[in-house]
């Protein structure tokens, strides 16, 4: 099992200060809570090996179900498993989780308020070559607009686990976005996650970065290039876009004049979306919104790809430079 | 009448589903708005369930050892409001308050809004993977609680349901018995017409079911069916339940234009004269 080599390499399963896909995060950690957990049980749709529910199916087969390819099946059938007081993880890539299943996901899970905790894997343009098909850029939207369902994006693997945590205590219907690729750590030691709060590094004088998922690295990273040029960025972790921590936009609203979004998603209703939709309301101040823009992902590697859209460090800091009076 | 919850006596079932029928064409018209001829043809089979097989405690709606009611065709809501009235779930009043703004009667069922209501439903063919999650979790318990879903054959186009069919029937779950309220007709006409499902038993054999066909008025032949569907092992069980769409009054049965439309005051009227009620 991969997870457990994992665990073995590092001789931790908090992930703390590690290079981790948030995937194989999810894998080993689920392990853990079912071992904790009786009620814990997880379901996929053919994609065990990819979004790493494999390590679970061997661990406890009597409390792992694969629903085969048919993702709406997936959601209605974790729905189900929910009623009976179980704690469904239904785990497949991030497009077809909410997208597919959309109105499942609303109708089923969403609007009965059932304890379902949707982890989806594979979102965003680091999917990579598989290219467009497979890449969610859209998956932030189309989970924070239904009514009751938790929103959650971690940096890094050790928000990843602890985000798991946190979301097995809850109860309540919960959309997770993971990835595929490895991401840097950027959490501190001793950080906490907790539902609906925020992570703020700094507030910035010139411009504060609001950025979710891996696109927190890039944004600390922005934040040193402008740091050397004289310019007061700071950086804020949206991990969890649904319920958004007001408190702390307000705060950065209230320093910055300008406030960045970044994400690796579309610009459209996602982490951008909700942040300007937040500030227009209570704190009207400039934003300014990174990520893809009206179009679809394509082909590529990783790195390639967050190039060619405008995803790295460098547009940040770019956008920031250029804007800052 | 005095309610009897688990009475296997066919003549007493016979007059709790004639009551649903009138609590069903009451509500609708006091309403003004909602689903006729699919609760009516579901009656039968509904009163079956509530008032001789699936154990149930009014009184504790989520009593763990509970058997499972999973409406999945949710646009018949008035034929499970009117079981759960007639069983005690709630005040038999209360159905008059059906659609109306602020009510637990939801236009189309929900679970957070009225208890009785396994789980919210209304947009078709997703309730059968949902009752086969309720199976997979009370198997993975150990309890002998059953699970029932009300399918619709206009319903049976959706392609969820045959995802589940296929569950169902990989994990072998033979607590769950699945019924067709195959009444011939959705909003636009025949099922024949506008999407023909059949042969529909055949397809359901054909994803590992068993099949009961049988006449879904004739509440004899449903009794034994729900017993024998008990008796199945290692595979899920359908019954297939050939109904009439409006079934108990004459001047919407067979009628598909009745799917969606109450009845006007001078129709419930004759519905209430047909179903023998008092005309109150």
């Amino acid at each position: 099992m991969a997870s457990r080599d994992q665990e073995q390499k590092t001789g931790r399963t908090d992930f703390a200060g590690e290079a981790v896909a948030t995937r194989d995060v999810y894998g080993a950690t689920l392990i853990e809570l079912g071992e904790k957990n009786e009620n814990i049980v997880v379901l996929d749709a053919d994609l065990s090996g990819s979004t790493k529910t494999k390590g679970f199916s061997k661990a406890f087969p009597e409390r792992f179900f694969n629903m085969g390819i048919s993702e709406q099946d997936l959601v209605g059938t974790a729905g189900g498993l929910s009623l009976t007081g179980k704690i469904p993880f239904a785990s497949t890539f991030a497009i077809f989780e909410s997208g597919r299943a959309w109105e499942q996901v609303r109708q089923t899970i969403g609007y009965s308020s059932l304890n379902v905790k949707l982890v989806a894997t594979h979102s965003g343009l680091t999917v990579g070559e598989d290219g467009a098909s497979h890449q969610a850029l859209e998956d932030i939207t189309l989970m924070r607009v239904i009514p009751g369902l938790t929103v959650i994006v971690p940096a890094d693997g050790y928000e990843t686990k602890q985000a798991l945590d946190a979301i097995t205590e809850y109860k309540g219907p919960v959309y997770m976005r993971l990835g595929r690729s490895k991401v840097p750590p950027v959490m501190p030691e001793g950080y906490e996650f907790r539902i609906g709060r925020a992570h703020t590094f700094s507030l910035g004088n010139d411009a504060t970065i609001v950025a979710t998922g891996i696109m927190v690295s890039a944004a600390l990273k922005a934040r040193d290039i402008l740091a050397k040029e004289g310019i007061d960025a700071g950086v804020i972790n949206m991990s969890t876009i649904k319920p958004l921590d007001g408190e702390s936009l307000l705060a950065a609203a209230r320093k910055s004049r300008l406030i960045v979004t970044a994400e690796e998603h579309s610009i459209i209703g996602g982490l951008g979306g909700a942040v300007s939709e937040f500030l227009s309301e209570n704190c009207p101040v400039r934003v300014l919104r990174i990520g893809t823009k009206d179009t679809f992902g394509r082909s590529g590697s990783p790195d390639e790809l967050l190039k060619e859209y405008g995803l790295t460090a460098d547009n940040i800091s770019d956008t920031i430079r250029r804007n800052n009076r | 009448m005095q309610t009897i919850l688990n009475s296997r006596d066919i003549g007493y079932l016979e007059e709790m589903a004639r009551e649903m029928r009138i609590e069903i064409v009451r509500m609708l018209e006091k309403s003004g708005s909602g689903h006729t001829g699919g609760s009516l043809s579901a009656a039968d089979i509904v009163s079956a369930l509530y008032f001789y097989k699936m154990r149930h405690r009014p009184e504790d709606p989520k009593w763990v050892g509970r058997d499972r009611f999973v409406l999945s065709k949710g646009h018949a809501a008035p034929v499970l409001y009117a079981a759960l009235a007639l069983s005690g779930y709630m005040d038999r009043s209360m159905l008059c308050s059906l659609r109306k703004l602020n009510c637990p009667l939801q236009g189309h069922p929900s679970s957070k809004m009225l208890a009785g209501v396994e789980v919210s439903t209304g947009s078709l063919g997703q309730g059968l993977s949902i009752a086969n999650g309720m199976a997979l979790g009370l198997r993975l318990d150990k309890r002998d609680s059953r699970v029932y879903c009300l399918l619709g054959d206009g319903e049976s186009q959706e392609g969820q349901v045959w995802e589940a069919a296929m569950s169902a029937a990989h994990y072998k779950l033979d607590n769950i018995c699945a019924i067709l309220d195959s009444n011939g007709l959705q909003i636009d006409g025949k099922v024949s017409d506008v999407m023909n499902i059949e042969p529909v038993e055949d397809k359901w054999k054909a994803f590992g079911w068993h099949t009961l066909p049988i006449d879904g008025h004739n509440m004899k032949a449903i009794a034994d069916a729900l017993d024998a569907a008990e008796k199945v092992k290692e595979k899920p069980c359908i019954i297939i339940a050939k109904t009439i769409k409006g079934k108990g009054v004459s001047i919407f049965e067979g009628k598909a234009e009745y799917h969606g439309l109450a009845p006007t005051a001078a129709e419930l009227d004759v519905a209430i004269k047909e179903l023998g009620g008092n005309g109150k």
